[in-house]
């Protein structure tokens, strides 16, 4: 049953920022039919009466006080950025020249 | 950039307009959402920020209780009911403005819904805004592209990010397509965001000042035919900052989607940007599905399950929300609806209460607020509160005027001396020399010089047309350089020529 078309993973690819060539759109689309039908055999099992488990701990209402603490110093923050200037993380152009 | 629109009225013969308003809140908390950084504004860019609101792996975030507490208090000021157990979701999407990759939001279980506004439009009108959702989640980072001509993302060949806004809370309230506005809708709009942002005051959760950026409306707009049900496609017109822009965002919808629609065109469901400069927008991107964010529960952050007496608790708690004030206001100053809408319009109704309890009798508080200080205003294109003038210092001009140290006249100059900085009013009084001249001799030396250079008037008063007086009291003002008191003068101008006022 192929539920994944084509085109579905090229929007999928683009969502993701990633460029798809043609035949690997062909092979995703069937990898990611492999894993919904298997994600869909868990849903076979867990009935109606199973409802979909989102917090393994029966927690609520876990909140802290609106008090300041400590922060990063940029230099800590900026530590792990591939690029920056003035003090900023720098990021390539985000909107292509279209 | 030129576009096709057809006049509004034109539009509104043809077509219905539907709108939906999304508002964001910034709360005005101490620290972030889901992390203690500080919310404080100036800081350097990317000294606010630690692991969790960077994103790090491993990072787990802890909900802010008064930004909870917030949502809580605007979600009961908008008529809502408050969920008994909700959840946090991601929302993923790519943009280095959320270096999560995802922002966290409430999807399908928002902690407010079903509320409603009333706003009242510019005539008195009640418009009932009815609400669909209140939720809690996150602002983003701030960019700042390089590169590009304007500064702006098009044509920028790389971008800086600054993540000190990253976290804040945000409150997201969202209106149900509001519907029968008809030719109103945008005032409908201008009029609804500005109800919202005195009771987000008045909550005291947030400043609510648009100029910041504390306060953020899309305006989401559609239009369809007369007597059609549904609805047609929709574009939303992004950030949105003024009052006036939400209206004249709305405006120029309208009148773009009619001249799409009526050349046989369909509208692209996009988001679009406005432009201050001239009111218009512009397509931004094609708006994703929202089956595109891929929602998900938020497995970090456990839900939230408000008690109800704590729902109870805050519900007491709620200060006199704005439109009950007006009444009260309006009746304690014994003023019309529209004279009270006025007030509204003009964003003196603080300035006149803090008048008032600075010792002004409310018909001067308001008198001056709305008169000399509103004609300033507009001439200087500033906002009200922002004039150099407090309420006290306009306390001061009006108990001078009762007392009779000034007229309206002088007390215009006095005012016009403290907008200009020469200091609180008696000094200005001082340093200018305005008196009323209350030396009676002084006074009376004046009217006679009057009466004996226009005789002719003098001659119609003695005759009983007590109208031609003005002319004598101009006469004397003139005289006296304005510095007498007019109601004064013209006893002495009627006495003198022997005739019963």
């Amino acid at each position: 049953m192929p539920g994944i078309t084509r085109e579905e993973v090229a929007h999928l690819g683009r969502l993701s920022r990633l460029e798809l060539k043609d035949e690997e759109l062909d092979h995703f689309a069937s990898q990611l039919d492999e894993i919904i039908g298997a994600v869909a055999r868990v849903s076979e099992v867990a009935g109606e009466d199973v409802p979909p488990t989102s917090h393994p701990l029966p927690l609520t209402n876990v909140m802290r006080p609106d008090e300041v603490r400590p922060s990063l110093t940029p230099a800590e923050a900026l530590s792990g950025a591939p690029a920056q200037e003035q003090q900023r993380f720098k990021v390539p152009q985000i909107l292509g020249e279209d | 950039m030129t576009h096709d629109l057809v006049s509004y009225e034109d539009a509104l013969k043809a077509y219905d307009p539907v709108m939906g308003l999304e508002v964001h809140v910034e709360l005005g908390t101490k620290t972030k959402m889901f992390c203690g950084c500080s919310t404080a504004l100036g800081a350097e860019p990317n000294s606010q920020v630690c692991p969790v609101c960077l994103g790090l792996p491993g990072a787990l975030p802890v909900v802010n209780a008064i930004g909870v507490e917030s949502a809580i208090k605007i979600g009961l000021a908008l008529n809502c009911e408050i969920a008994e157990w909700c959840r946090f979701a991601r929302k993923n999407y790519f943009y280095p403005d959320m270096p999560k990759n995802f922002q966290t939001s409430q999807y399908d279980e928002p902690i407010a819904f079903n509320g409603y506004l009333d706003v009242s439009l510019e005539d008195g009108e009640v418009f009932r805004v009815q609400i669909e959702r209140a939720h809690m989640e996150e602002d983003t980072g701030k960019s700042t592209h390089v590169g590009g001509a304007t500064g702006r993302i098009h044509g920028a060949t790389y971008s800086l990010l600054d993540y000190n806004r990253a976290g804040i809370p945000l409150i997201e309230i969202v209106t149900k397509p509001i519907e029968g506005a008809g030719v109103r809708a945008p005032e409908v709009a201008k009029a609804y965001v500005a109800e919202l942002r005195e009771l987000i005051k008045a909550l005291g959760v947030s400043e609510a000042r648009m100029e910041m950026g504390q306060m953020r409306c899309d305006v989401n707009l559609s239009l369809r035919p007369h007597g059609e049900k549904k609805l047609g496609t929709r574009s939303e017109t992004k950030n949105v900052n003024s009052l006036r822009s939400v209206e004249r965002a709305a405006r120029y919808e309208i009148q773009r989607h009619a001249a799409v629609l009526s050349s046989g065109g369909t509208i692209v469901q996009e988001t679009r940007h406005f432009h201050e400069e001239d009111g218009s927008t512009t397509p931004g991107r094609i708006k994703e599905e929202a089956e595109d964010y891929r929602y998900f529960p938020e497995p970090d952050l456990v839900p939230i399950a408000p008690a109800r007496e704590w729902v109870e608790e805050l519900r007491a708690g709620l200060p006199e929300l704005p439109s009950v004030r007006r009444k009260r206001l309006q009746e304690d100053w014994g003023i019309a609806d529209h004279e009270m809408q006025s007030v509204l319009n003009a964003g003196a109704i603080d300035l006149i209460v803090a008048t008032i309890e600075a010792g002004a009798d409310a018909a001067s508080a308001r008198k001056w607020w709305m008169g000399e200080l509103a004609r300033r205003s507009n001439e200087d294109g500033v906002e009200l509160a922002e004039l150099p003038i407090t309420p006290a210092q306009v306390a001061r001009v009006s108990a001078l005027v009762s007392s009779g140290d000034l007229n309206d006249k002088l007390a215009r100059q006095v005012i016009e001396g403290v907008l200009a900085g020469e200091g609180d009013p008696d000094t200005v009084v001082e340093k200018r020399g305005l008196k009323v001249v209350s030396d009676e001799g002084a006074l009376g030396a004046a009217v006679d010089e009057a009466i004996a250079a226009n005789g002719a008037i003098a001659d119609k008063i003695r005759g009983g047309n007590l109208a031609a007086a003005g002319a004598l009291i101009g006469a004397v003002m003139k005289i006296t350089r304005g510095q007498a008191d007019a109601k004064r003068v013209r006893e002495l101008v009627l006495e003198k020529l022997g005739v019963q006022g």
